[in-house]
């Protein structure tokens, strides 16, 4: 009896990996880190508290991976001791003690595709039942066996010869995975899919800019919408009770110019919320209509509860690459706060909507304007923290201006759209932060200063630590509550990718990659 | 009308010899043009700049305004390279022409290249001038000098004769980006001060007059000072005559490096 009961646990562990409940319920395995963000709320907080404000200056490098492609985005899915990693249209399985990989899948770039706007990269994977799932940069999913890396399935979601990409890591949700775009500079129709995880079928697509007829279209002039960008490139989040799916949207196309698109082009530059089974827009807020300045709302959102005026509210907050932080009801969408936490020169401040107010002079022009976030922003796609326990979320900060100019680009498909373009201010003139803001105001609690405007995402744990990483190679911790430095590591190349932390025989680890080496930390 | 007259001047340019992409139509009848610094302009603004900058200054991509070219050693290579792009960082110009592509190597040519000038002064004096002055005690010029300063062995390809003046004047306003002078004080109260060599948030490291080399963590000094706008580099326009420093610089003006 006690064998057949071993049996069936096996058996149903073989079957049903990951089934969605551990993902819903990943407070309950903090040793394993199942989506992109750990939790489906885009927290990348660790619930672990081995390594602490204590120990932590005892960190040291368990073992280190070499990866063929430089620098590696990939923030690993790590499942009872084994790391899942990702590369551009590769993944791979690596033992948690050892380093040593376990499978390998790769899939061919094809010659003939061109990467337009950003490097050959992949962020990651997602898992669900016996299935990990990589989007590729040709514009496939792909769902491999977890145990051998083998192909079960792959769906063709896009056409990379117009300009489409995919370089995010997917959310699998309730039986579904879904995934977005990139292409945000090559004039592509941004969409968001949903795919049945068991065979790949198309579920649903949300286009994130309406064609004629649909709601929203209005916001478009004559044929701009059908080159109107949207990219979805980044992973979003999921509130497994409102059945909400929130998805940032990218830029309207072209970039810079915004002559040849006037009206405020929903639904770039907007959060939306998705039915799950439906893929119907529930609601959106648009951060920056009429974007003329490459500022995508592409961004983890953050899913959380506060109290707001004696109200408890369901919260779904993001410090936009505009440079201001909003928080908003995620059940309708209405704003609640908002306000800058990096310097920025185009918006005097938000309206009782949110809505911003321009500057005079802030568009780009045919000589320049300077105009204080970047295009890059001041945050970029890498993940923010939300901690619970000190209620921070914690922002890579990124301050810096730019010249923005305007320029004539015709579309010709599969080329790059940008109508323009920037001159960044000289390095010395621009810095970086991590931000503590109070996640349901947006106050700032503490800042830590950076070298360089930064390109890693933050982790936050129960051990009262933040963990990132600079541009410069520095991979450090910083007190929770406070910002003070508590340890730090050179890693030896630019660090661009998410940190994640985990159980490996029962011993709390960190792991980063930079440039194209992933380190893996313990006590 | 004539931004249209632009736009279908860069369309009927992308429709020449190549048609590499489906989306080109085939078309034999485009006469070979010569390249075209100021089409090359266009071309460059239009798929550069949003990563070289419009001046070719840098911003997500390098700085392009230097004689000579990480990646491209030669006008063929600089070609080659703007067609087949830098994976995976650069992509591929794929739908441009050989002649829009040889435009572009042309334009990016010419920002780094400071044209010879006619100018005053005679730069064989100019030379007993630069040995005279001590210029060598901080400045390696074809191999020889000591390298506190910058090399100055193509310093004629990278600065007009106007920059060269200003810089031999007023050297505190022409200090170049990538040169930061800094005073660090260390736990026992003595101030170090150097050229900074590398940073990050964390550390610093820097080298002083003497060539020795410094490196300290931040948090174990008692004050690091960027000194912007300052420059080891004392004022020659009082210490030399016009005639004089016309000939010096004549003399650096000439320095175009090696070939």
């Amino acid at each position: 009896m006690r064998l057949l009961a071993l049996f069936l646990i096996s058996c149903s562990a073989v079957f049903a990996q990951v089934p969605f409940e551990r993902i819903v319920n990943a407070d309950k395995e903090p040793g394993n880190w199942l989506t992109y963000s750990r939790d489906l709320q885009g927290h990348r907080y660790s619930p672990l508290t081995e390594i602490t404000t204590q120990n932590v200056a005892r960190l040291k490098v368990k073992w280190a991976l070499q990866f063929p492609d430089q620098r590696m985005e990939v923030s690993p899915i790590v499942l009872d001791g084994i790391l899942y990693i990702t590369g551009p249209n590769s993944a791979a399985a690596v033992d948690g003690s050892s380093g040593r990989s376990l499978w390998t899948w790769k899939r061919p770039i094809p010659p003939d595709y061109h990467s337009i706007g950003f490097g050959h990269t992949n962020r990651g994977a997602a898992v669900l039942d016996d299935k990990l799932f990589v989007a590729t940069l040709d514009g496939y999913l792909v769902a491999l066996d977890l145990k051998s890396g083998i192909e079960r399935w792959s769906a063709k979601v896009l056409d990379y010869k117009v300009g489409y990409s995919m370089t995010m890591a997917p959310l699998a949700i309730e039986g579904k995975v879904v995934v977005g775009v990139s292409g945000g500079e090559a004039g592509i129709r941004g969409f968001i899919d949903a795919y049945d995880a068991k065979n790949g079928q198309l579920a649903w697509r949300f286009w994130t800019i309406p064609g004629p007829g649909e709601s929203g279209h209005e916001t478009w002039s004559g044929d701009a919408w059908k080159t109107g960008g949207g990219a979805t490139w980044v992973t979003g989040a999921y509130d497994p009770e409102l059945k909400l799916v929130y998805w940032g949207v990218g830029n309207p196309g072209p970039d810079w110019n915004g002559d040849v698109r006037p009206g405020d082009n929903l639904y770039t530059c907007s959060f939306v919320a998705l039915d799950a089974a439906t893929g119907k827009l529930r609601w959106y807020f648009q951060f920056s209509p009429h974007d003329t300045h490459d500022w995508d709302a592409t961004h983890v959102p953050m899913l959380f509860d506060a109290s707001i005026g004696g109200k408890n509210r369901k919260l779904i907050a993001v410090a936009n690459r505009n440079a201001f932080y909003y928080v908003l009801d995620r059940a309708t969408g209405e704003f609640l706060a908002g306000k800058p936490y990096a310097k920025q020169t185009w918006a005097i401040g938000l309206d009782p909507k949110g809505r911003p107010i321009p500057t005079p002079d802030s568009e780009p022009s045919k000589e320049g304007r300077l105009v204080w976030p970047n295009a890059n922003g001041a945050t970029v796609w890498f993940s923010p923290s939300y901690d619970p326990q000190t209620g921070f979320v914690y922002v890579a900060t990124r301050e810096i201006g730019a010249r923005y100019f305007k320029r004539e680009t015709p579309y010709r498909p599969g080329t790059i759209f940008p109508g323009g373009g920037e001159d960044e201010l000289p390095p010395d003139d621009a810095w970086g932060a991590i931000k503590a803001l109070q996640a349901e105001t947006g106050d700032l609690r503490w800042e830590f200063k950076l070298h360089s405007p930064p390109w890693a995402g933050v982790l936050s744990t129960a051990g009262g630590l933040v963990f990132s990483g600079s541009d410069e190679g520095n991979f450090y911790a910083l007190d929770a509550r406070t910002g003070k430095p508590l340890w730090d590591f050179q890693t030896g190349g630019p660090i661009g990718a998410n940190p994640v932390s985990f159980l490996i025989d029962g011993h709390q680890c960190i792991a980063i990659a930079a440039d194209h080496v992933l380190y893996v930390f313990g006590l | 009308m004539r931004a249209l007259a632009t736009a279908l001047f860069s369309i009927l340019l992308a429709a020449s010899t190549r048609g590499a992409s489906p989306q080109s139509p085939p078309a034999t009848a485009v006469p070979l043009q010569q390249p075209d610094v100021a089409s090359g302009k266009r071309i460059f603004e239009s798929h550069c700049a949003l990563c070289h900058g419009l001046d070719g200054g840098g911003g997500r991509g390098p700085s392009l305004r230097r004689p000579k070219l990480n990646h491209a050693a030669d006008d063929e290579a600089l070609k080659s390279l703007i067609e087949n792009g830098i994976p995976p960082e650069m992509p591929e110009a794929w739908f441009l022409s050989n002649e829009e592509i040889a435009s572009v190597a042309a334009f990016v040519r010419s920002l780094g290249n400071v044209p010879p000038e006619i100018l005053p002064g005679d730069p064989a004096r100019g030379k007993t001038i630069y040995a005279r002055s001590g210029c060598s005690a901080c400045h390696i010029l074809n191999g020889d000098g000591s390298s506190f300063g910058p090399d100055l062995t193509d310093i004629g390809a990278r600065r007009g004769s106007r920059r060269l003046r200003e810089t031999l004047q007023n050297p505190a306003k022409t200090v170049p980006e990538d040169f930061l002078l800094l005073e660090a004080t260390i736990a026992s109260g003595q101030a170090i001060r150097g050229i900074r060599l590398n940073e990050d948030t964390f550390s610093i490291q820097f080298r002083d007059q003497q060539g020795r080399f410094y490196s300290f963590r931040k948090s174990e000094l008692r004050g690091l000072k960027k000194l912007r706008g300052e420059t080891p580099m004392p004022s020659f326009g009082a210490a030399l005559s016009p005639v004089e420093l016309d000939d010096l610089v004549h003399f650096l003006a000439t320095q175009r490096g090696k070939p």
